[in-house]
């Protein structure tokens, strides 16, 4: 037995003070869960703490909380693992997402309008076969990464892209998105694409935080399905966005293949106006560069950027470049799309 | 110590006080850099998201130099998502045998006697910092501790996330580090709310106006928590958080004055530089709260 404070931030609409902590002891062993923890308050010290819970076996993601700087499930999460040095577990209702009460968050008014978003159903490539459908195995297999979402909202909840712009799509609702743009029964690919990367708040708006991919219980991996996402509307489908998305990737790998080392003054121009030199001419890279001017002002008063370096840019020597222009040659001549990526995994089998 | 030395694009290219300020405190940390001027942009993760076998393949070259340097112990970047990129490309690179192979074919292809073997150790400053050179160590070295200057660590995504590859882990508390720095050289560690969040860089030219929120709105909560400035192991997070911290205060509508320095600056500060020698002056949001610049030594705050 190890003796444990949870301080648990608590909030009742119906009494009119706000938000506030209370603290409680438990005494449970180190390996014992949060939930139960948690369960063992409401039963023995204050019935009036609300909490989601149903399976207590990381099934059906109901109990997803914030303890320890992070959201988790609280039934599988060992209470050692999120303590202090002095046994204190700080328990809060997930983030982005308004609280009902105490624990419980509202995940209708966030997750799931967020997963409706992304049409999350089959749309069958016409004409429907007569029989089954004959997938590649290795297809499936890949899909079922993030089949293994249990809608718990935790990835939702640390999405710092959300934080700041609450019409994010979001990590939960990208996965659920490459489970059908995944899938070879799917017809609707490039459009779900297209509506994913043409959204201002869509694909394009993940900051590459890393957040949602520590969150997940399951091993979805959100983050990792949106990069899959882009890189399928970008290479793959070619889809060029409003958003500067695949501009700016385009314009990233071009540059990094002519310069060896990023050139950050051709970068910004070429993501706005498009990837060639005469991007920077473009209205919209022209409008970039109106606004960017008093940094870039500020930058070249206090002798950060020295005007002529930054416009030449820094280039590798001559050897090295070409070192770096076979690797290109190499790797970007017949490189397969991601779902031969996919289908090369296991030979293409068919299941 | 004798480390195979990778500066990154940006501390060359838009935070050159950054290269800068590591040459200067290099030698008084008793590290020798042997620069890898030959190696090519680590992709910064863009360039894995276009094509990861491209972005494998570069980097491959850039561990195969790194493991050609005579004597060098390990390879050093300054930079938080140099670490994260080249970390994730050189997971799926030891990871499996066969693409490795086939890895190594094409760079021996593209460059003839080039091969990386697996295992090679790739450690920011900061790691460096508390695991080779150690803080004992570092705490002896400190000739000006920053007494009384409270400093916010910030320490960007690619060093803090995803866990498991960054390896944090009970022996390796890699996110404390920033903290245990800031303490050995003698400054106050402010606790606010930022110091895990990412600094919206990333997304500077598909939605700069949640960019600039996020950068923004850690630099309120600093200056709410009366940091005198923040300290970054990322020239990235540097250049959303400094060179845009103006567009950042117009589009948050408040008012915005936070120093933000580069680690290696904190670093020399405390080792004895003068401001001038870690290019303090280059910055947007010029530290006044840190430097008394008539008497040129750290000051105590406002």
């Amino acid at each position: 037995m190890a003796d444990y404070t949870l301080r648990v931030r608590r909030f009742d609409p119906d009494d009119h003070q706000g938000p506030y902590w209370q603290e409680f002891a438990v005494a449970l062993e180190p390996h014992r869960s949060l939930l139960e923890a948690l369960l063992a308050v409401k039963g023995e010290q204050d019935g009036s703490l609300a909490l989601r819970c149903s399976c207590r076996a990381a099934i059906c993601g109901s109990c997803g909380v914030r303890a320890g700087g992070r959201a988790r499930l609280a039934c599988n999460t060992h209470l050692e693992r999120v303590a202090d040095a002095d046994g204190a577990i700080v328990v809060e209702p997930m983030g982005n997402m308004p609280v009902i009460k105490d624990l419980v968050v509202d995940m209708d008014a966030v997750h799931w309008k967020k997963i409706h978003r992304v049409t999350p159903w089959l749309l069958p490539e016409a004409p429907e076969p007569e029989r089954e459908h004959l997938v590649p195995h290795a297809a499936m297999v890949d899909v079922t990464q993030t089949m293994a979402c249990i809608q718990c909202g935790a990835c939702v909840s640390d999405c710092l892209s959300l934080e700041v712009d609450p019409e994010f799509v979001g990590p939960a609702a990208s996965a659920k998105a490459y489970r059908f743009v995944g899938d070879p029964r799917d017809g609707a690919q490039e459009q779900r694409l297209r509506d994913l990367a043409e959204d201002e708040h869509g694909i394009y708006d993940c900051t590459h935080c890393f957040s949602c991919i520590d969150a997940c219980p399951k091993g979805v991996a959100p983050m990792d399905q949106i990069m899959r996402l882009r890189r399928i509307a970008g290479v793959d489908h070619e889809i060029v966005d409003h958003n500067n998305g695949e501009r700016h990737e385009e314009a990233f790998a071009t540059l990094i293949h002519d310069y060896g080392l990023l050139h950050e003054a051709e970068l910004l121009p070429r993501s706005y106006g498009g990837n060639s030199w005469f991007g920077k001419f473009h209205p919209a890279a022209g409008l970039e560069l109106v606004e960017s001017l008093p940094a870039i002002a500020k930058a070249v008063l206090r002798g950060k950027v020295k005007p002529g370096q930054a416009l030449r840019g820094h280039r590798l020597a001559r050897g090295d470049l070409d070192a770096v222009h076979a690797i290109y040659d190499a790797v970007e001549a017949g490189a397969p799309s991601e779902r031969e990526r996919v289908a090369a995994r296991d030979g293409g089998g068919q299941s | 110590m004798r480390v195979a030395y990778w500066p990154g694009c940006v501390s060359r290219g838009f935070t050159p006080e950054l290269h800068g300020s590591m040459a200067a405190v290099a030698p008084l940390l008793d590290i020798e850099l042997v620069p890898l001027d030959r190696a090519a942009c680590c992709g910064a993760g863009v360039i894995a998201e276009h094509n990861p076998e491209l972005a494998d393949t570069l980097n491959a070259r850039t561990f195969a130099l790194a493991q050609q340097v005579d004597g060098a112990e390990l390879m050093m970047n300054i930079c938080s998502t140099c670490q994260g990129a080249q970390a994730e490309c050189q997971q799926r690179l030891d990871a499996d045998d066969d693409y490795r192979a086939r890895v190594n074919a094409t760079l021996a292809r593209a460059e003839p006697g080039l091969s990386y073997e697996r295992g090679l150790t790739n450690k920011n400053l900061l790691w460096l910092l508390v695991e080779e050179i150690g803080l004992e160590t570092l705490r002896a070295k400190v000739r000006r501790p920053l007494t009384d200057l409270r400093v916010g660590p910030f320490y960007g995504c690619y060093i803090v996330r995803p866990r498991e590859r960054v390896g944090i882990d009970a022996e390796h508390p890699r996110d404390t580090y920033l903290q245990l720095v800031i303490e050995a050289l003698g400054g106050t560690v402010i606790d606010y709310a930022g110091t895990y969040k990412c600094c919206g860089f990333p997304i500077v030219t598909t939605n700069k106006h949640a960019s600039l929120r996020q950068a923004g709105r850690h630099l309120a909560d600093a200056q709410e928590a009366e940091a005198d400035c923040l300290v970054v192991p990322c020239p990235l997070c540097h250049l959303n958080l400094d060179l845009q911290q103006p567009a950042a205060a117009r589009e948050l509508g408040r008012p915005l004055a936070m120093p933000v320095l580069h680690l290696p600056q904190l670093l020399g500060l405390a080792l004895g530089l003068s401001p001038k020698q870690l290019a303090l002056q280059k910055h947007v949001v010029r530290p006044t709260s840190v430097i008394d610049w008539s008497a040129a030594v750290v000051g105590a705050p406002a």
